[in-house]
């Protein structure tokens, strides 16, 4: 658990940072600091390593206050995923990630084997390893960060913007990784970010923070979304919260799924015309896997083949979230959602109307403003 | 060019070529050593960077000659002692290599240094490990021009009668014959060519990890 007291930052040119900051991170979960640039997060973060000390208040890392340690000992205890990686540019990818356990008196030979396996755990490729820094693209940087901050096996993981560097898509894929991860490791990590939706999809809990350094409001993310405690934090999570709060709303059977006709490729175009419901006929697999949906009209003749294929929808996972069904429903050609499976094998299909009868069936929801 | 009169002098030459090497060289380590902690020093202190900078800077405008000749008063030393060559050299290296050890500290990422200091190197540490080994391209650039420095401020010791090179130069002069002439600046400019290259192995065998630039 790490445990903020009463925090206050003031920097020498009298800037407030962090203005009486009350917060607790608990153990084995991932805590969010999330604010507009210059609220305070970063040095909130470095804090806790006291790379910043505080002005005034008290930091407890389980219970014992830091401000009474010695600093290179308590920062060994802390993995720290530095902005923009901050790797060292004269050591290769798995002397970086060695860093911290031959610190803690490791041999060389143990650690390094121990950065290998850490450097494949975080999606890249042993092949790496002999590289340096400037051999790596931005992500790939980000990703031997989060690895060398991961090496020592710490209780504690501090993380400034760990995915900043890149794309969306790489962006999204290293924050499933991360996910996947910390389901794994469950460490007590707090996390620095200034995108909302990085946030709302990681953290177990969210500490909106506003300019001045104060904290606004801390609850988990689909608490931010259905009740923000002011307007701060309802302008702050953003115009479509009311969508984006689907986002945590499981299905589970709440929602009427409809049996769907379907053909096979090779199918005449007689055939698919006696299947499609509307305009449109789903077209699955040998194991009965959604391909996409065809129009019969336009099988001139002959047999239906791939080229025949709409692929714009997107199939939701019975399991998954109200705001996957409706994603699913209105991606969809013949506006019909197709509904998988865990084996990824059709059940059916929604329309975005029987979503919605669901969502306004939900007490929770109607709450939301 | 007299080549009888070369081999003849032959054993002379190599023993100035030996004392040039010498008298060049061991400045240079010197130097380095001293400048290192100076130079680490300025880096820390922005008060103490442009103190110590500045004062770097002065020693290095103060004639060499003036400086061979004042430095047995302060010393002690009697006048033809190579010690007083030494020194002269070593404080010229120190000049120079002050600032540059500070720059070259100044040239690691402040992201780099952070990250040491998050992972819980003591400052002594980061120091050794991490920011030194990131600044030596840029020291070692400093070393190569102290080192060329060096080699033809040693040969100004040829006045005050002290063996190396230079001492060619004054004998030629003093005959009015060439070939010792020609022969002493050609060693000279071998010789920091061949020390201007080792450093330029040395930097790059310390620096496996610096991008390659191709040679287009
Ligand atoms: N060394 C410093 N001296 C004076 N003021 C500082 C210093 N470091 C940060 N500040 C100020 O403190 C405030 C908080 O800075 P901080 O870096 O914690 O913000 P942040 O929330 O991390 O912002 P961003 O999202 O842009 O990284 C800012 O107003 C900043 O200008
Ligand atoms: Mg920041």
């Amino acid at each position: 658990m790490i445990k903020f007291e009463n925090v206050t930052k003031a920097y020498p040119d009298g800037t407030v940072a962090v203005d009486g900051l009350n917060l607790e991170a608990p153990t084995g979960k991932l805590t969010i600091l999330v604010g507009p640039s210059g609220c305070g997060k970063t040095t909130s973060l470095r804090m806790i390593n006291r790379l910043i000390e505080p002005t005034s208040g008290t930091i407890y890392l389980d219970d014992q206050p830091t401000s009474g340690m010695d600093a290179a000992l308590l920062r060994r205890r802390i993995g720290y995923v530095i902005q923009h990686a901050g790797l060292f540019p004269h050591r290769t990818i798995v002397d970086n990630v060695a860093t911290m356990p031959i610190l803690l008196g490791e041999s060389r030979q143990k650690a390094r084997t121990k950065a290998l396996e850490l450097i494949e755990r975080v999606g890249l490729p042993a092949s790496f390893a002999k590289r340096y820094p400037w051999q790596l693209s931005g992500g790939q940087q980000q990703r031997v960060g989060v690895a060398r901050a991961l090496a020592s096996d710490p209780a504690f993981m501090l993380m400034d913007e760990p995915f900043s560097a890149v794309d969306p898509v790489v962006r999204g894929q290293l924050q499933d990784e991360f996910l996947r991860l910390q389901s794994e490791i469950g460490k007590t990590i707090i996390m620095v970010t200034h995108d909302i939706d990085e946030a709302l999809k990681l953290g177990d809990q969210v500490a909106v923070m506003r300019v001045g350094g104060k904290l606004a409001q801390m609850a988990s993310p689909s608490e931010l979304l259905t009740s923000p405690a002011d307007e701060f934090v309802a302008d702050f999570v953003g115009r479509d919260r009311g969508y984006r709060s689907l986002g945590f709303t499981k299905t589970a059977g709440a929602v009427a799924i409809g049996e769907e006709a379907v053909v096979q490729l090779g199918a005449s175009a007689e055939e698919a015309r006696a299947k499609a419901t509307g305009a449109w006929v789903l077209v699955v697999d040998g194991s009965r896997k959604p391909l996409g949906w065809a129009q019969p009209e336009q099988i001139a003749g002959g047999e239906l083949k791939r080229e025949h294929l709409n692929l714009s929808g997107i199939a939701a996972a019975a399991s998954g979230t109200m705001r996957q069904l409706l994603d699913a429903a209105l991606s969809s050609p013949s506006r019909r959602g197709v509904v998988v499976n865990e084996h990824g094998e059709l059940i059916g299909t929604v329309t975005a109307t029987d979503v919605v009868k669901a969502i306004e069936a939900e007490p929770h929801l109607e709450t939301a403003r | 060019m007299n080549i009888e009169w070369l081999g003849r002098q032959f054993d002379t030459i190599v023993f100035l070529l030996g004392w040039h090497v010498l008298l060049t060289v061991i400045p240079l380590i010197l130097g380095l050593l001293i400048a290192l902690p100076l130079g680490w020093w300025a880096h820390r202190s922005r008060r103490i960077y442009p103190l110590l900078v500045g004062v770097a800077g002065l020693l290095y405008t103060v004639p060499s000659l003036a400086l061979f000749v004042l430095l047995p008063l302060v010393l002690g030393t009697k006048i033809l002692d190579p010690l007083n060559i030494v020194a002269a050299l070593t404080i010229y290296t120190v000049a120079l290599l002050v600032r540059v050890v500070a720059d070259a500290l100044e040239s690691v990422p402040e992201d780099t240094v952070q990250a040491a200091k998050a992972m819980g190197y003591r400052s002594w540490q980061s120091l050794l490990k991490v920011e030194l080994p990131v600044g030596v391209p840029v020291i070692s650039a400093g070393l190569r021009v102290a080192a060329v420095s060096n080699v033809s401020l040693v040969s100004v010791a040829a006045l005050l009668g002290i063996p190396q090179l230079g001492s060619l130069f004054t004998q030629g002069f003093q005959l009015r014959f060439f070939t010792p002439i020609i022969a002493g600046i050609l060693l000279c400019v071998i010789l920091a060519m061949i020390l201007d290259g080792l450093i330029i192995l040395l930097n790059r065998w310390l620096t496996p990890w610096t991008p390659k630039v191709v040679a287009s």
